[in-house]
């Protein structure tokens, strides 16, 4: 790539990091297909999927989990809730845009009238004033807008460090990673990276209960999330009604 | 997306159990199965907001609770053979009959954790599209409480005559139809070491889940 029309916007070279990383990662994903009689016709990358799986389990279990206990253990409700907020906010502003790409106008109009309540009369997102004057979220994001257009959601792909998505997410993760979350706009790198990292380990903090039932009802975690996430998925792009898919015969009750 | 799914399901467990309750029947008439789940499921929580043992996680209370309650109102055996697949099939009476037990402790163990959670959550029915003589439906309903919604659907059939007329068979949480996840788990499980296989890991289970309390 020549160096004509380079720039230093931290969100041009973070753009670029992200599209070398995703080749990279095309590139491990066909050394994981999944060959043999008990290959999913879901799940493809399955070898490739439960790898990925396992590195994020232990990443977890090591970094992640304990960090948000911590900061759970240590920040008052009050103020978890707020972060939250705040955070919830600045995504409502994505979903806004995404409503508008996918032609909803009932959510467009939602998630406008959320973010700005939020931010004016919410102090900058902090308080969630607009779900008190029952204005719902109504979360759209990149990903969704695809599959809205017709893109299909393609096999199921574990991501390092993001998680379970799939073919079309992993696409749109970019965008909904730089133009979709005004973080990266923040010029001052520490700064930036404190949220960054203060969004992480909240999000991890509000998984922690549901983490432990996960793990309870689950017989294999990595089938339960990836069933489950690919459900949500579908969901999702539906907004709550998706089209039937042919049932399975019932087997005869005895 | 995912980390808010995997927190509202917990809290979406608890409105799923209090759909399942049953209560004694005073009216002849069947009722229409959304109203029945509406009606269900906000006794249930008004009983469990009110009992200050459950609130205090007393779980052998929360656990007689849902078996007591909630099970009549489930087709469970339905729900078990249609998540163990075509394997049911070939099962044999006794393997049948411990499947169930294990599935149903699996799922009543993870409700009382669940139950132990609400504070101040309410059940909004949604419209309900259906045909007067199905003998199948889905109800839809959303929960309402801190955060955001969630969704919580119901399939039932028609059961003339017994109990209150409707029985549930499967449960969708936030998108994800119960039956057809465990299906794939229970498939993976028969795939390797059979029925008997699929039987000892859900007792292990229920037992590494006893054991924790």
């Amino acid at each position: 790539m020549s160096d004509v029309g380079k720039t230093d916007r931290p969100a041009a070279g973070g753009f670029r990091r992200v599209i070398s990383a995703s080749v990279l990662l095309c590139g491990a994903l066909l050394a994981g297909c999944a060959t043999g009689p008990n290959a999913n016709p879901k799940d493809p990358l399955e070898p490739f999927n439960r790898s990925m799986f396992e590195f994020n389990e232990a990443l977890d279990e090591a970094v992640l989990k304990p960090v948000a206990t911590g900061y759970q253990t240590v920040t008052p409700e009050l103020v978890r809730r707020g972060v939250g907020n705040f955070f919830r906010n600045i995504e409502d502003l994505w979903s806004f845009v995404n409503s508008v790409l996918q032609l909803k106008g009932e959510a467009a109009a939602s998630n406008l009238m959320r973010f700005t309540f939020n931010s004016t009369f919410g102090l900058a997102g902090i308080l969630d004033v607009a779900t008190e004057m029952r204005i719902d979220r109504q979360p759209e994001d990149f990903g969704q807008t695809l599959g809205r257009w017709g893109v299909g959601a393609g096999p199921y792909v574990v991501l390092p460090f993001f998680g379970p998505s799939t073919l079309r997410d992993t696409v749109a993760l970019p965008v909904d990673k730089t133009v979709g979350d005004p973080v990266t706009k923040v010029e001052d790198i520490p700064v930036r990276n404190t949220l960054w990292t203060v969004r992480l380990i909240d999000n991890r903090a509000q998984l922690l209960k549901a983490g432990e039932v996960l793990e309870e009802v689950a017989l294999d975690k990595y089938t339960f999330l990836r069933d489950a996430h690919l459900a949500r998925r579908r969901n999702a792009v539906y907004d709550g009604n998706p089209p039937e898919e042919a049932p399975e015969p019932e087997p005869p009750a005895d | 997306m995912q980390r808010r799914f995997l927190n509202r399901l917990l809290a979406a467990w608890v409105c799923s159990a209090a759909a399942l309750a049953v209560w004694p029947a005073l009216a002849a008439a069947d009722e229409a199965p959304d109203a029945m789940v509406k009606r269900l499921s906000t006794e249930v929580l008004d009983t469990i907001r009110a009992d200050k043992a459950i609130q205090a996680g007393d779980m052998n209370r929360i656990m007689t609770l849902v078996d007591a309650k909630i099970m009549p109102n489930v087709n469970f055996q339905r729900m078990t053979a249609s998540a163990v697949g075509p394997g049911w099939r070939q099962a044999t009476p006794e393997q049948k009959k411990r499947l169930q037990e294990e599935f149903k402790t699996l799922l009543v163990r993870t409700y009382a954790g669940a139950l132990q959670q609400v504070t101040d959550q309410t059940i909004v029915l949604k419209p309900m599209r259906a045909a007067p003589e199905d003998k199948e439906v889905v109800v839809r309903t959303e929960v309402r409480g801190r955060g955001d919604p969630i969704q919580l659907d119901y399939r039932l059939e028609k059961t003339p005559g017994e109990g209150l007329g409707w029985k549930i068979y499967n449960l969708n949480v936030l998108g994800v139809w119960l039956v057809e996840t465990y299906r794939s788990q229970f498939a993976q499980e028969i795939n390797t070491k059979g029925i008997d296989g699929l039987i000892v890991t859900l007792s292990e289970r229920n037992k590494a889940n006893a054991k924790k309390g």
